[in-house]
């Protein structure tokens, strides 16, 4: 149909320094009579806009002109295709944040468009003062990539230290930036694009457009590595694209976990979410530790599922993060976070290759690596098709080691209890101050993924008593019962928040004490636990960190010492619920990792 | 003088609009859209309406005319037709749809007729108010 442009170069850049003004939006709707209210509303807004009455039509502009929009608005029925499909394209394409419309205002459809990773969804007829306030959904994206941005950095900058070697093609120090500014310190694909920005407003990544041959070459070395061991730095390795960048495809594995697991989904959403496997894995476990294990594991790896909207690639940073042999060993006791499928995909991925990257010998990587992420959802486990219960039983198995001890950890089933259990390596408090800033953000970083960096509050425990097995599979038990029988585990209780950055910053250095919040993801329940700034990874324990941290780790382990700092768990919230099959779907990406 | 005296006419024919319910909120945000840059877009939107709409209804015809009556689709092009109709505030056709989108869900064709003439009645008739009353504001 048609296709008007605002502009007559057509490949306009955003107007920075009048942000919001001159957004590029692009409108796909074929009810021309909207089509037309539309685009004068948005240009009263001051918008840029291009309209298109198809969906194929709109996926080739974008396609066309890659980085030529902010954000898409887009009809649920569409001629052509599917809105929720263009959707999908759209976010794992172009990662770009997405508007439904419909009529329809029914709960379920619009908790479709959550699901399917709608930044937002409007109903029919549209306001104009609903349309003024969209880009608050591009700044949202785009802080968000920062602090994965920064996050990354912050993983890589560890990474080298311990390595001496530079391993990361792109990496800069983080610096302290504010997060909330969501100052772009370094433009992780800078290969693309050196630009640098201090407005937040402003800060725009260049987006690697996933180009269809792109995305096959991504799928084809997906399938060769096989879904459940596939991990970015193996998929960016195969996919043999120098230009690309670990974290591109860690987010973009993200968003495919995503799609993926909602297809897988859809299939089963008529299978009670009480269908969890967890028994299977239970039972293949000792203990519910491993899965204690995976879940952290999957934690690191979960990002913020982004979802929705926007998907977090935040989830694949945990998966960079974790291939960096743990020096953030993210034992994050998440369930498999059904819901966030983006989370059970990264799951299952990242927690594999991030235990055999992180030493799986290590209780710590243990831990990490055999978190599964219990998931309400019935196939929790499978975001996809790759990803079977097999996948995550074997998750659990194989990397559970007696020496990292979830035993303890509750397993229980909450919907949507995310606890990440994130151990910061103490290296970064020893080493250098500056290492403090890269340490909260990588706590940030971290936290912010296993806590669905969607939401911009989440409270990430990070302790292993902490992580309330609510999704766990292993034991439906009481989560507090177990929780409680963790008290020798230290835990970094990290509830981080767009603002407390400064405060993890304070925080972490060296104070046992030290009550950090991060509130990563909205849905995590504040821990009133102590923060504990330590890393319990076996082998990456930190200098300062003794065995005993090492040892708080371990859940029930009986390696444990009991001089690991004394985490009450008592005053540990956990009961975080997330009703199950909220509409906050993409947030919940982040809160779904219950443990 | 003639301008304000059609000015008075147009006036008084709009408020009848929305006084016996031909046209809701909707349409005063579009007379809000209108500025400068589009003088006439409240016209040219509803132009565009009418030029859709019109195929909708053939798409409306062509399914009633099927035996068995598809319902379901029938329900999903009259969704289509009425967020239509949503966009200009065409408050009465609005309401023949909705009473039509019972009647498929209740799968009662004959109420489906029956609603479906009194929806093209609604329809043609909004869209003479609309011209003449276009044709005044135009005179102002």
């Amino acid at each position: 149909m048609m296709m008007t442009m605002e502009n007559n170069n057509g490949f306009s850049s955003p107007r920075s320094d009048a942000f919001p003004a001159g957004l590029r939006v692009l409108v796909v709707d074929d009810d021309p009579t909207w089509l037309k209210i539309l685009e004068k509303m948005l240009k009263k807004c001051s918008y840029e806009v291009t309209t298109c009455g198809l969906a194929r039509e709109a996926l080739n502009l974008l396609r066309e002109r890659k980085d030529g929009f902010d954000i898409v608005i887009s009809d649920v029925n569409m001629p052509d295709m599917d809105g929720f499909k263009l959707l999908e394209h759209v976010g794992l394409e172009m990662d770009l944040p997405v508007i439904m419309m419909s009529v329809d205002g029914e709960t379920s459809r619009v908790m479709k468009g959550v699901q399917h990773g709608a930044c937002d969804y409007l109903l029919k007829p549209i306001r104009m003062k609903e349309l003024r306030n969209i880009w608050q959904h591009v700044l949202r994206k785009r802080i968000h990539e920062v602090r994965d941005i920064e996050f990354h950095e912050g993983i890589d900058e560890i990474y080298m230290t311990r390595n001496g070697s530079d391993k990361s093609e792109d990496r800069h120090l983080p610096s302290g930036t504010d997060p909330i500014s969501g100052k772009k310190r370094k433009d992780v694909d800078n290969k693309h694009d050196d630009r640098e920005c201090n407005d937040p407003s402003s800060v725009k990544k260049v987006r690697v457009v996933w180009a269809v041959d792109l995305h096959q070459k991504f799928v084809k070395a997906v399938n060769q590595i096989g879904f459940d061991k596939v991990g970015p730095k193996k998929i960016l390795d195969l996919m043999g694209v120098p230009w690309l960048t670990r974290e591109n495809v860690a987010s973009h594995l993200q968003k495919y976990r995503l799609y993926l697991g909602r297809l897988q989904k859809e299939k089963e959403l008529t299978a009670s979410f009480g269908g969890m496997k967890q028994s299977d894995i239970t039972s293949k476990e000792p203990n519910g530790n491993h899965c204690l294990q995976n879940s952290v594991n999957k934690q690191c790896d979960l990002t913020s599922g982004n979802h929705g909207t926007q998907g977090n690639k935040t989830i694949l940073q945990n998966v960079d993060f974790k291939m960096h042999e743990g020096d953030m060993k993210c034992i994050a006791p998440m369930p498999m976070a059904e819901p966030k499928k983006a989370m059970n995909g990264d799951n299952s991925d990242p927690q594999k290759s991030s235990n055999k990257k992180m030493g799986v010998n290590h209780s710590f990587g243990q831990l990490g690596s055999d978190l599964q992420y219990a998931t309400t959802v019935p196939k929790q486990y499978s975001w996809n098709e790759e990803c079977s219960e097999t996948q995550m039983n074997r998750e659990c198995k194989p990397h559970f080691r007696p020496k990292s001890v979830f035993n303890a950890l509750p397993l229980t089933t909450l919907p949507q209890n995310i606890q990440l259990d994130y151990i910061r390596p103490r290296l970064p408090l020893n080493s250098r101050p500056s290492s403090l800033e890269r340490d909260n953000k990588l706590a940030e970083a971290d936290m912010m993924p296993a806590y669905m960096k969607s939401r911009s509050q989440g409270i990430g425990q990070l302790s292993p008593a902490e992580c309330k097995a609510d999704r766990f599979p292993v034991q439906p038990g009481s989560k507090s019962t177990n929780v409680q029988g963790l008290k020798s585990i230290p835990s970094a209780v990290w509830s981080m928040n767009n603002h407390s950055l400064d405060q993890i910053l304070g925080g972490c250095s060296e104070s046992e004490d030290t009550s950090l919040n991060m509130t990563c993801g909205t849905e995590f329940a504040s821990w009133d636990g102590n923060l504990q700034c330590g890393s319990l990874q076996g082998d990456f324990q930190p200098l300062n960190v003794g065995p005993e941290t090492v040892e708080s780790f371990n859940y029930g382990n009986p390696e444990l010492t009991s001089e690991v700092p004394t985490f009450s768990y008592d005053s540990l919230k956990f009961d975080f619920e997330y009703p199950f099959d909220s509409m906050e779907y993409p947030v919940i990406d982040q809160g779904l990792f219950i443990t | 003088m003639e301008g304000s005296q059609f000015q008075r006419q147009a006036a008084n024919m709009r408020k009848t609009l929305f006084d016996q319910g031909y046209l809701d909120e909707q349409f005063i945000q579009l007379e809000e859209l209108q500025d400068d840059a589009n003088p006439n877009f409240v016209e040219e939107v509803v132009k565009v309406f009418y030029r859709d709409s019109a195929r909708m209804i053939r798409n409306i015809e062509v399914a009633m005319a099927k035996t068995p009556i598809d319902f379901e689709k029938l329900d999903d092009v009259m969704h289509q037709f009425k967020g239509s109709c949503s966009g200009i505030g065409a408050k009465k056709v609005k309401g023949e749809c909705t009473q039509f989108q019972d009647y498929c869900k209740a799968e009662n064709a004959e109420g489906c007729t029956r609603t479906f003439q009194s929806l093209k009645q609604e329809h043609a008739i909004l869209k003479t108010k609309l011209e003449n009353y276009f044709q005044l504001t135009r005179q102002c």
